[in-house]
């Protein structure tokens, strides 16, 4: 999967419809998508078979760009959407696009309970920390006191770590990187397509235009370079002093492990049943 | 034949709901019309229940009993609470083991300690409502009794068919011997 | 209770026990495809054979009272036919659930009461909107909010017509009996596929729990209606085909038509736009669908009307109150009649204006504090037109034939 030409994404997107985007300049969703595509294409799978599903927000609105089978649905449900498409035609990838409001505010029920039943779906969750498309209100990921407009004075909550959550809910494929790491993404990507269960993604993001402003993070690349420098792989965690721990984004696969697959297991209770019938 | 209407009454966990499907289906059996309703509601696991089937060779339209050719009550309450309701000739049939008090006696009367009745002959109250429901339709006559007991083989469970059959044809029994 | 606690677990679990067994013995003939017999069978066993029989393969749902049999029944049969059974987290993920199974190719239902049809409302607009196949059956009960839980009303027939924001027209079917139930189930999915959209079906709590003697139509007799799947190349395909008469073809993702499908206004090809020509046109496409096809849609039952000086309007549960109320009335020499809507949306209008124009009363017995009423009365536009009469009642109790009767001679 090493060197895809950039042209490789082209052939994926619906340039001729449905172009420009919606996303402001400096927005990483591009890059996120640009990763996803490449790593889909150096699966070779056929693209009748994946299904992208997406709920609202910034990201969810990358499916009407690419050439998929593509479903743009309500704030929020977007795993619910795909529960049923995955298990009414399990040979389907599905792939679920949400962002942090869509999947852990509006959206948490699904994610805890897709990720409890363990059904095969790649979630590429797109961390931006802010509801970028209505303008900058706080998500469940705005950081403790960081500025959002309904938190004018500071955010005053906790902000929640939505890995922790997918595998303290269940899930058996769970991966962290940012948008600053686009092979990473990549790589995810595939290891999230060809794990057979429940696997999220979380792409750390960033948002320049709305929550760069409001918090005075610096430009589009200043972002994108806080990426690299307040994130550290997994694998150097142990060897690094606390201190320089503390805050980091931790970047690398927290959860990978075989367990039983939902639509498997439907498949296994229908031929149970089947059988009991014949045994009569 | 015109509407008979049937209310079986008594408290939540009785068996009325079961004992209502059981005599509905018979009347199925019989090729007559039938419908079955019930209140169903948190009182089903105690409280008041009652189970309506209404019977006849012609449509239904209304499908809640309203004025009862025949009552059957097991708890004071529900007695108390319908017994205003049945027809003038309608038949009424009271547990003495809990109804101990009539506000008015109905020219058709029976009062037997069903109860009682079932701990004794078959050692537990379980049996209860199949017993009451016997009695009923030998003296009501709206289903046939072998229709009675194909309709209980098809809607118990395997292991409880002997002990319904035991408990129906004793309600047969008691219809018999009533007053002698 | 009357008896020690030892009983009523053993009467509990003979009770449960009893349920299997009953459902079993409806279900023997069910399987019996032709020569069927006359059984007895419960309202909500009777839509769940009817979806079966419709060819429904997708059920996605969530418990409530008291539709719960449904989800029960399905449970256990869909995995005996290779059909998907699944409980979701809740009534949203259940609507969502069907209608992403539907855009997959099943044929997919969810059944449910007030609090969970409530919560189904936006996922009822986007399947209207993208024009996805799927039935919601609502088992109705008293509201608002948790109300009556196992008590009929009647208070949904607004919300099943307006309950999505936005405009979406609707078609809600509303049987009167358990026959009834098992044949409208399977009109409701044959509906959903042909016309694309969500159908919606209305029960009364009564009609959910009543057991009838019911014969159900063998197999032979019972009418199917798959969608229509596209015949030209990808692409050709266009997912919202205006030129086939506001009912195109519909494909299913993984058959290599890669559309696009959004709750966003759209384009004839699904994709998002904000263009004025474009929207209007497609809100335009959807109430054409239902209104253009009236006469397929609308199902109405005329019981004594030819000579009726009093007529009675009434769905579902209170229907059965109103017969009755006919029966009797007539035996007095009454002259009363019954016009019942089996499809209540689209709203029956031209039955209606012609009931208005011979009789010189209607009465409209609900159980709600009115709301089919205000349709009767939309139609009374002239002056000779007959006088429209309520009789609404929501205290968890139906309205019986003698309440019907009461309001009859005052109206004489």
């Amino acid at each position: 999967m090493a060197n895809i030409p950039q042209r490789v994404v082209h052939e994926y997107l619906r340039h001729d419809k449905k172009f420009p985007h919606v996303w402001c300049a400096g927005c990483s969703n591009g890059t996120v998508l640009g990763a996803i595509i490449r790593g889909i294409a150096s699966l070779e799978l056929d693209r009748n078979d994946i299904v992208m599903v997406s709920g609202i927000g910034c990201s969810s609105r990358m499916p009407v760009y690419v050439d998929f089978n593509t479903l743009h649905t309500l704030h929020g449900r977007a795993i619910a959407y795909a529960t049923g498409i995955k298990l009414y035609k399990p040979n389907l990838k599905v792939i679920v696009i949400t962002g942090d409001g869509d999947c852990t505010a509006i959206g948490g029920n699904h994610l805890i309970h897709a990720a409890r039943r363990n059904i095969d779906l790649s979630v590429i969750l797109i961390n931006n920390n802010i509801y970028g498309m209505t303008g900058g209100q706080c998500s469940p990921t705005t950081p403790h006191e960081a500025l959002a407009t309904t938190m004018p004075y500071g955010n005053i909550e906790p902000d929640f770590d939505i890995c922790q959550l997918a595998m303290g809910a269940g899930a058996s494929h769970v991966a962290r990187t940012t948008a600053f790491h686009t092979q990473e993404v990549q790589k995810m990507v595939v290891d999230s397509l060809t794990h057979p269960g429940f696997s999220l993604i979380e792409v750390m993001s960033i948002c320049p235009v709305i929550f760069g402003r409001l918090n005075k993070k610096g430009g589009p690349a200043q972002m994108m370079k806080d990426l690299r420098d307040n994130s550290i792989p997994l694998t150097a965690v142990d060897k690094l002093p606390p201190e320089k721990v503390e805050g980091k984004i931790i970047r690398g696969t927290l959860r990978k492990e075989i367990q039983p697959e939902y639509c498997d297991v439907y498949a296994d209770l229908v031929a149970r049943v089947q059988n009991m019938g014949e045994d009569k | 034949m015109k509407n008979y209407e049937i209310r079986l009454s008594g408290s939540g966990g009785q068996g009325l709901i079961l004992a209502g499907i059981i005599l509905a289906r018979a009347a199925v059996i019989d090729n007559l019309r039938v419908t079955q309703t019930q209140s169903y509601g948190p009182e089903s696991r105690g409280g008041s229940s009652r189970a309506d089937v209404i019977i006849s060779d012609q449509e239904i339209y209304f499908p809640e009993a309203q004025a009862f050719n025949c009552l059957l009550a097991l708890t004071q309450e529900a007695c108390d609470k319908y017994l205003f309701d049945l027809r003038e000739q309608g038949t009424l049939i009271v547990d003495t083991t809990y109804v101990k008090n009539l506000a008015m006696a109905a020219e058709k009367t029976y009062e037997l300690p069903f109860t009682e009745i079932a701990i004794e002959k078959l050692g537990s109250a379980i049996t209860t409502n199949i017993i009451a429901l016997g009695f009923m339709v030998r003296l009501i006559k709206v289903v046939s009794e072998e229709s009675l007991a194909q309709s209980l083989r098809e809607t118990v469970k395997p292991a409880f068919i002997d002990l319904n059959i035991k408990a129906m044809n004793l309600g047969f029994e008691l219809a018999d011997n009533y007053g002698k | 209770m009357p008896n020690s606690k030892k009983t009523t677990k053993t009467t509990k679990a003979a009770a449960k026990e009893t349920k299997a067994q009953q459902t079993d013995t409806a279900l023997k003939e069910l399987e019996s495809k032709s020569k069927r017999k006359n059984v007895l069978m419960q309202g909500n066993e009777a839509v769940s054979y009817g979806a079966l029989d419709a060819g429904c393969n997708f059920f996605a749902g969530y418990p409530i009272t008291p539709s719960t049999e449904i989800a029960e029944i399905l449970a256990a049969e869909l995995p005996k036919r290779g059909g998907v059974f699944i409980q979701m987290e809740d009534e949203i993920a259940s609507i969502c659930a069907i209608t992403g199974a539907s855009l997959a190719g099943a044929k997919a239902l969810t059944a449910t009461s007030g609090p969970g049809f409530s919560l189904m409302q936006e996922g009822i607009g986007f399947a209207k909107i993208t024009e996805t196949p799927c039935v919601v059956v609502n088992v109705q009960r008293v509201g608002p909010s948790t109300g009556m839980p196992t008590s009929p009303a009647q208070g949904d027939i607004m919300q099943a017509r307006w309950g999505s924001h936005g405009d979406a027209p609707a078609i809600v079917l509303y049987p009167d009996s358990v026959k009834e139930c098992y044949e409208l189930t399977i009109r409701a999915i044959n509906l959903s596929e042909k016309y694309r959209t969500c159908v919606i079906l209305l029960l009364d709590e009564v009609l959910g729990h009543m057991r009838e003697s019911v014969r159900l139509p063998d197999m032979e007799n019972v009418r199917v209606i798959n969608r229509i799947k596209p015949t030209v190349p990808p692409h050709w395909y266009k997912h919202y085909d205006e030129n086939q008469k506001y009912l195109s073809p519909l494909a299913s993702y993984g058959e290599g038509y890669r559309f696009h499908v959004t709750g966003l206004t759209h384009d004839a090809l699904g994709f998002p736009t904000n263009k004025a020509t474009e929207g209007a046109e497609m809100m335009e496409r959807l109430r054409k669908k239902i209104s253009y096809n009236i006469r397929d849609l609308v199902q109405i039952e005329s019981h004594q009307l030819e000579d009726a000086k009093i007529a009675l309007f009434a769905a579902g549960i209170s229907a059965r109150s109103a017969k009755a109320a006919v029966a009797i009335a007539r035996s007095e020499g009454v002259k009363v009649g019954l016009l019942r809507p089996l499809t209540i949306w689209p709203f029956p209008d031209e039955a209606v204006r012609k009931m208005l124009q011979h009789v010189e009363t209607v009465i409209v017995p609900e159980l709600n504090q009115g709301q089919l009423i205000h349709e009767i009365k939309r139609l009374t536009k002239d002056k000779s037109d007959s006088n429209v009469i309520g009789l609404q009642r929501v205290n968890g109790k139906m309205i019986t034939p003698n309440d019907i009767l009461r309001k009859i001679k005052e109206v004489m």
